[in-house]
């Protein structure tokens, strides 16, 4: 049994070792390690077009995340205030933003966006005093849109669970002490489903960050770094995307660690 | 104390509003609107002309290929990481030690929240010529061809998913009441039918909400289809990229996608009766 289980574990991170280990090799060829080196890590970071890409996911991912994390917990707020009925809706909603897969997400985002535009363009023009009217198009509105309707159902999800644990007494105590409504969820409520709400921001930024295929469908002309590390990978593999691959692992990494740690205290027995 | 019904109903109207307005616009209607190109008819540009016709379901037969990778690569790839996600789940559950249970299953998390392109790349990288291949050259095994075939998409698959399978069997197997396993054993049950008899059953809603979820991402599935299967596995998803972004032919696109949606429905249906029929529902963590 633990022969199996450290099997899978292997399984699970020698491929990703092997690309880390790959992207300081020296030369150029997946099969021979002929040397250390961080050449690589250079050339993708003098790469002009790899670093709009990578500035683009930033900009997409943090904003994205923020907005989610402030409706997402707005949400797991308002929904401990109403009747099961409309609490049933919006849990299915809400459900149906995680799991339906992003290529569903994608396409209908894509198809749903480009017919409103085809509709809005003609009438800004018409109304429009100068010359050249603004444009709407997709890009990083829709992508922020998109990826920001599954972080925010992720967000609220996460944040009822803490919800529910909450120390209700203390709420109690408060109001008992003449605090009002907003003093005692600024004090007692919001201190105690912060970290909730900061994993959330950060599980947020990870999918937004690393998700290639919602991407894809909205992007219009931006590209983001999955995109632009798929199209590379189209063309070669090279150890360039190693060095690439590897600062985004190790990036998502240390944001779940962190995520987790927030996470798990004050909660041992989660 | 909280002010009058009046204030009260209109915060949590504040409060749910955002998100309910996010719902909708990029929820709801996309998914209208899809639902009515499906019924409608391809411009002769591309793109879409209004009609009410059933053409595109009709046509649905000309992405046979893509239907059978996909309706029968999802659900083989979903039992295939089962096989392998059960005794890890089993061991973390009610093996390891506090301490390893918890560094574990942080390790298990972790490739869940990165990337899934660069994870499948890894493969790619394993796999494809200057990998594998050449190693085995070495020894004498040449002109092995791992790269581009079912084989491979499925071991991506295994290991793209295997993290989404072993959280739910785990959190079933960690609620289970261990009284149970020794009173079984008390009464003289042999470990396997412990096992068959209470384990196993107890744990079938983790299984099922497991199976279920992988299945449905799997449909959906695009990039691990094409970077371990080359042009040569097509799943759905790559059907719908190419209708969409290349050819253009949105309806018939729309039609796809909308019964790939109806087939996740189905398998959430069944995946709940299933589970009901065991226990209550339970909510999975996904940190």
């Amino acid at each position: 049994m633990r022969a199996f289980i450290a099997a899978v574990f292997a399984f699970l991170y020698l491929p990703i070792a092997l690309v880390v280990l790959f992207s300081f090799n020296a030369g150029r060829h997946a099969s021979e390690l002929t040397g250390l080196s961080t050449q690589w890590y250079g050339k993708a970071l003098s790469n002009p077009f790899l670093v709009e890409a990578l500035k683009n996911s930033l900009f997409i991912a943090t904003t994205s995340a923020f907005l989610a994390a402030v409706i997402g917990t707005a949400a797991a707020l308002g929904l401990a205030r109403v009747s099961p009925r409309i609490r049933a809706a919006f849990d299915a909603l809400l459900g149906a933003a995680i799991v339906v897969p992003g290529v569903v997400i994608g396409i209908s985002t894509l198809v749903a966006l480009v017919q409103l535009f085809d509709a809005v363009n003609p009438m800004l023009a018409s109304i429009w005093p100068g010359d050249a009217p603004p444009r709407l198009a997709l890009g990083y509105g829709s992508i922020i849109a998109a990826h920001g309707l599954f972080s925010m159902a992720l967000v609220s999800m996460i944040v009822r669970t803490r919800l529910g644990s909450l120390d209700r007494s203390l709420v109690e105590a408060s109001s008992d002490l003449y605090a009002t409504p907003f003093t005692t969820f600024r004090s007692i409520v919001l201190p105690q489903i912060m970290p909730a709400v900061l994993a959330g921001f950060l599980l947020a930024f990870t999918f937004s960050f690393d998700d290639f295929i919602i991407a894809f469908f909205v992007a219009g002309s931006q590209t983001t770094l999955p995109i632009y590390v798929f199209a590379s990978i189209r063309r070669g593999v090279t150890p360039e995307i190693n060095a690439i691959a590897t600062i985004v692992l190790c990036a998502s990494v240390f944001m779940v660690l962190l995520a987790q740690l927030l996470l798990r205290k004050r909660t041992p027995s989660h | 104390m909280p002010g009058s019904p009046l204030r009260r109903k209109l915060l949590t109207t504040l409060l749910l509003a955002p998100a309910g307005a996010w719902l909708i616009v990029f929820l709801v209607l996309p998914f209208i609107a899809i639902i009515i190109f499906s019924v409608g008819e391809r411009a002769p540009e591309g793109g879409y002309q209004a009609a009410l016709t059933l053409t595109q379901y009709a046509n649905l037969p000309a992405r046979a290929a893509a239907f059978w990778n996909t309706l029968i690569l999802a659900p083989v790839g979903a039992f295939a990481c089962l096989l392998v996600a059960y005794p890890v789940a089993y061991y973390l559950a009610l093996k390891a030690s506090q301490r390893w249970r918890l560094i574990l299953l942080a390790l298990i998390v972790i490739p869940f929240w990165t990337s899934l392109l660069m994870r499948t790349y890894a493969w790619m990288y394993i796999l494809g010529g200057r990998g594998i291949p050449t190693l085995l050259a070495y020894v004498g095994i040449e002109d092995l061809r791992l790269i581009n075939t079912p084989g491979a998409v499925l071991l991506g698959i295994v290991y793209g998913y295997l993290p989404l399978m072993i959280l739910p069997i785990y959190v079933s197997l960690e609620r289970l009441d261990r009284r149970l396993l020794e009173a079984s054993a008390d009464l003289g049950a042999k470990p396997v039918s412990t096992f068959f008899g209470i384990t196993f059953r107890l744990s079938l809603p983790g299984v099922t909400t497991g199976f279920s979820l992988v299945m449905i991402l799997l449909l959906g599935e695009y990039l691990i289809p094409t970077m371990l299967g080359g042009g040569k596995v097509f799943f759905l998803g790559n059907a719908l990229v190419d209708l969409f972004l290349q050819s253009r032919n949105w309806p018939f696109g729309s039609a796809i996608a909308v019964t790939l949606v109806l087939v996740s429905v189905v398998v959430l249906i069944i995946a709940n009766r299933v589970s009901s029929r065991f226990s209550g529902a339970r909510q999975v963590d996904l940190i």
